[in-house]
């Protein structure tokens, strides 16, 4: 047995160790100091944290053992060890997006998603590793060094929410927050060979969630199975005034939806989406195909062709947005300051020190994107490929009820197998869509490829279409077994 | 569409130039770097600037948005030493920066 080779494994899902704890099967503290020896024995090799809160999480799973003792129920996520990616702002605790720009700042606030989960009675264990300000697809971009993935250690667990798929893979947590722009939750969960979920966009509050693309940023669950995905989001989602693209929807029944089968379910397989995948992923991804047809899914064939437009619109929009939101980071207010002789200079060397390569290039081409003379044949082509994308959607979904591809064209590849930028952002050829319709989707692990690495199968729903997505993901992980 | 955009490559210069506006200090080796990385991701998304999307409208985001407000209220706000205790530089209630304005 190499050294690289699996020898962590996922733990016991959300509801079951919400169940165990508030039937006093298992403490909260029990619980979490299983987390947290798991976590000492394998995490300098996975390297899933950038801060491991073993002090805040045992007095807050004793709070929780406290609360059950005396018949007082912590809620649906009592004693659930949960990690947060670290663009997600938590009170008192650093949070720096992997970025040396954010390296010393403590967020005064918590994000929404962080409140909810702490009255739903979990215990957040700690803050994942991620690519810098979440560009990236491998976690590589991590001012703070590379996650390996749980289930290889010679190849990336995919990102940006890389440590988030990381820990859950590796058993440190039952569940994990990422945040989604491009496929940043999905295409790691795959690659690591959990469950991710992009919700509809506006239905989870992004308050408190560092931005990078705001018109594509969506939060949403890393899990060790569906169902625990749909509890959690029904946890963190809903009404927040203090995010004002925040869709007032109620989100729930999620649950129920999981257990309905799919009877007559349209699925369409996005040809344009599959066809880029290696063959061992299309592989993979034709025996779920077949699978879900054998009970009672009508699966068929459908060509998008707007979607081959899609990856050159995200490197333009999400850019743009990133050159814009990232300029707060001056120096002045909070974040690293450089000295420099005035203001300019000052600015000037506190950018080019805290951000890293791909964060640069990304607010370099944004900034390009955005400028005069470029502006309308760069930003606002874009803009309206992305209601060409939108609309091509919804003429698909009038034939379908979930469309279907490979979350990632590959499975997991090796560190610095993807030098040229072009190629890394290959990685989110089939996820990028949704976030340009506002679209919910997820990545259901399904079978395994090249090097006996997990392949993910992407569940793709129109908008506020998480029931029946959830419905469709449920039965893909039950044909997965 | 542009000349500039037809032709899909930047210059140094322009990289230069984007740079300044960026507020970012890039060495010589950054400079070829990103005229050169820059320049093939513009050829990618040129496949972007070819398209005739005369008739289509621009997204500029998933949900319709109207104007979103709030009753005007007084709410919870952060505290002077929350802005202060992650201020490089704070004084007197105020952030300090170097000079903006040369001497007269």
């Amino acid at each position: 047995m190499t050294s690289t080779q699996r020898t962590s494994f996922p733990r016991q899902g959300v509801r079951e160790t919400a169940i165990a704890v508030k039937t006093r099967f298992q403490s909260a503290s029990d619980v979490l100091s299983d987390c947290l020896e798991e976590i000492a024995r394998c995490e300098d090799k996975i390297h899933a944290f950038n801060l491991v809160l073993d002090n805040q999480a045992r007095q807050r799973a004793s709070e929780i053992d406290d609360l059950i003792a005396r018949g007082i129920d912590p809620g649906p996520l009592a004693g659930v060890p949960v990690a947060l990616k670290d663009n997600i702002c938590t009170r008192e605790i650093a949070t720096t997006c992997s970025s040396k720009m954010l390296e010393r700042w403590i967020p005064p606030y918590n994000a929404t998603v962080v409140a909810k989960l702490q009255d739903a009675g979990a215990v957040i264990v700690g803050k994942t590793n991620m690519d810098e300000f979440a560009m990236g697809s491998s976690t590589e971009n991590s001012a703070f060094g590379p996650t390996r993935n749980p289930c290889n250690l010679d190849y990336v667990p995919g990102g940006s929410s890389g440590g988030s798929a990381a820990s859950v893979a590796a058993g440190f947590v039952c569940c994990a927050l990422g945040s989604d722009t491009g496929g940043s939750i999905r295409q790691p969960a795959s690659l690591c060979g959990v469950v991710g979920v992009k919700p509809t966009y506006g239905r989870v509050s992004r308050y408190g969630l560092i931005a990078f693309a705001s018109s594509l940023d969506q939060i949403g669950p890393l899990c060790v199975n569906v169902g625990d995905a749909a509890l959690i989001c029904e946890v963190i989602g809903g009404y927040d005034p203090r995010d004002s693209t925040s869709i007032d929807e109620p989100f729930s029944g999620l649950l129920d939806s999981c257990d309905k089968g799919v009877d007559g379910i349209r699925v369409g397989v996005v040809t344009e989406l599959l066809a880029p995948a290696s063959p061992d992923v299309q592989a993979a991804f034709t025996k779920c195909t077949d699978k879900l047809a054998a009970i009672g899914a009508k699966v068929d064939e459908i060509s998008i062709p707007e979607l081959s437009y899609g990856l050159a619109a995200y490197y333009l929009i999400a850019p743009a947005e990133a050159s814009s939101n990232l300029a707060r980071y001056d120096g002045v207010r909070y974040g690293l300051r450089v000295a420099g002789q005035d203001v300019e200079s000052m600015m000037r060397a506190t950018r080019s020190a805290g951000f890293g390569p791909e964060v640069k290039r990304r607010i370099m081409l944004g900034t390009y994107a955005l400028s005069s003379g470029y502006y309308d044949a760069y930003y606002g082509q874009a803009q309206r490929v992305r209601t060409l994308i939108t609309k091509a959607f919804g003429r698909a979904y009038e034939s379908f009820d979930v469309l279907l591809s490979p979350t990632s064209p590959t499975v997991a590849f090796g560190f610095g197998a993807k030098q040229d930028p072009l190629d890394m952002y290959n990685s989110d050829i089939a996820t990028i869509a949704s976030n340009l319709a506002g679209h919910p989707a997820m990545s259901v692990p399904f079978g395994l490829g090249a090097n006996n690495l997990p392949v993910g199968v992407q569940v793709m729903a129109p908008t506020l279409g998480e029931a029946v997505m959830f419905q469709v993901g449920a039965q893909i992980e039950g044909l997965a077994q | 569409m542009t000349d500039q955009a037809s032709r899909g490559k930047i210059s140094r210069e322009e990289v230069v130039h984007i740079a300044s506006l960026a507020r970012l200090g890039l060495d010589d080796g950054e400079l070829d770097a990103f005229t050169r990385e820059l320049g093939a991701i513009l050829d990618h998304a040129s496949t972007v600037a070819e398209i005739d999307l005369r008739d289509v409208s621009p997204m500029s985001h998933p949900i319709a948005l109207s104007n979103v407000l709030r009753d005007d209220v007084l709410d919870e706000c952060l505290e002077l030493e929350d802005l202060q205790s992650n201020a490089p530089d704070f004084f007197e209630g105020k952030f300090r920066v170097p000079k903006i304005l040369d001497e007269p």
